[in-house]
């Protein structure tokens, strides 16, 4: 095997538990978007060009006959701003890929993916071909899922009562937990906890995502102590 | 099969809407001066989103979820990733019919 196949795999298989979570899930969007009258086909056609299962399950709740396109893209970016801290961060990380492989990756980018991907970088560098074996898989079982679940329909039953929806909490507590250093860690988790679930109880929509961040974001630029820079060639950080 | 044409309008704006805030952030990184203060800040930016994910599931759903989640930190500071996982899903399963 090539490095590039090997690290392909080595994606593959590292994001193997979110694959078996998120199947279930993906079958229930696509039940659930028949039930709203979509074809199968516009049900693939939305999960695979889309391809954000919070953003899916939102839009089929308020879809309607005709399509609010307004509101559908309005919520489209409220739901997905998250994203942008995401791309931002993991963007840093992708050294080794060419322009289009960044845009192209970038279109691949989840949560889930999104958190193995910071993984992988903790534990040394991050491969396209690594980035790319987790997002190809993802995409694969997501849209082949909600295919599935549409032409199959109804009758599975919630994917929560078996527990499915903890699996991603219980995976990006395992990501979380690779990424503690030292007390700092603490004082960002704990306002980003915090503040994420604060504006959780108060604030409709998915702003919570983007406040918690901020918090913990700012707590640990409050925390940055002068010793931590080693400026290379004397220059002070401001 | 059909595809209404309303309803791909609706797709393809959802799917390019989506795509922006995907790339944005690379974006975001050209301008952004990474050094000190902001260094810190963007070094803590995977940790901190992580947590704001899950914070509400973890500190605002129910007793079993933060009792479940609490499992999954120990069991993921000594066992590998899926058998943590599969220990924290195990654990909210048992604790919801225990609790509700």
């Amino acid at each position: 095997m090539g490095a590039r196949t090997q690290d392909f795999s080595a994606g593959a298989i590292a994001i193997l538990p979110v694959l078996v979570a998120t199947a279930p899930v993906a079958l229930l969007f696509g039940t659930l978007a028949a039930a709203k009258g979509l074809s199968a086909l516009e049900i693939w056609l939305m999960s695979a060009t889309v391809y954000a299962g919070a953003l899916q399950f939102v839009a089929i709740d308020q879809w309607a006959d005709p399509a609010p396109i307004g509101l559908l893209v309005f919520t489209a970016l409220v739901v997905n701003v998250r994203h942008i801290l995401m791309g931002a961060s993991i963007g840093r990380a992708m050294t080794d890929f060419s322009r289009p492989a960044k845009y192209a990756g970038m279109f691949l980018l989840t949560d889930e993916g999104w958190a193995f991907a910071e993984r992988r970088v903790r534990e040394g560098s991050l491969t396209p071909a690594y980035y790319f074996g987790i997002g190809v898989s993802m995409w694969f079982v997501w849209t082949s899922g909600s295919l599935l679940g549409a032409v199959i329909g109804s009758g599975l039953g919630d994917p929560s009562a078996y527990g499915f929806n903890f699996a991603f909490s219980a995976v990006f507590i395992c990501v979380l937990v690779g990424f503690w250093s030292d007390w700092r860690t603490g004082a960002v988790l704990a306002a980003s906890g915090a503040v994420s679930a604060m504006v959780y109880l108060l604030v409709p929509g998915a702003w919570y995502i983007i406040a918690g961040a901020f918090a913990g974001v700012g707590t640990a630029a409050a925390l940055h102590a002068k010793s931590d820079d080693q400026p290379p060639d004397g220059i002070l950080p401001s | 099969m059909s595809v209404d044409a309303n309803t791909l309008l609706a797709i393809i704006g959802m799917a390019l809407a989506t795509y922006l805030t995907r790339i944005a952030g690379l974006w975001l990184l050209q301008v952004a001066n990474v050094r000190g203060r902001a260094r810190s800040a963007m070094d803590a930016l995977p940790p901190a989103v992580l947590m704001a994910v899950i914070a509400p599931t973890v500190l605002a759903t129910g007793l079993a979820e933060t009792i479940a989640a609490a499992v999954t930190i120990i069991a993921a500071f000594r066992l590998p990733l899926l058998v943590a996982v599969a220990a924290g899903v195990a654990s909210v399963v048992v604790l919801r019919m225990l609790i509700g």
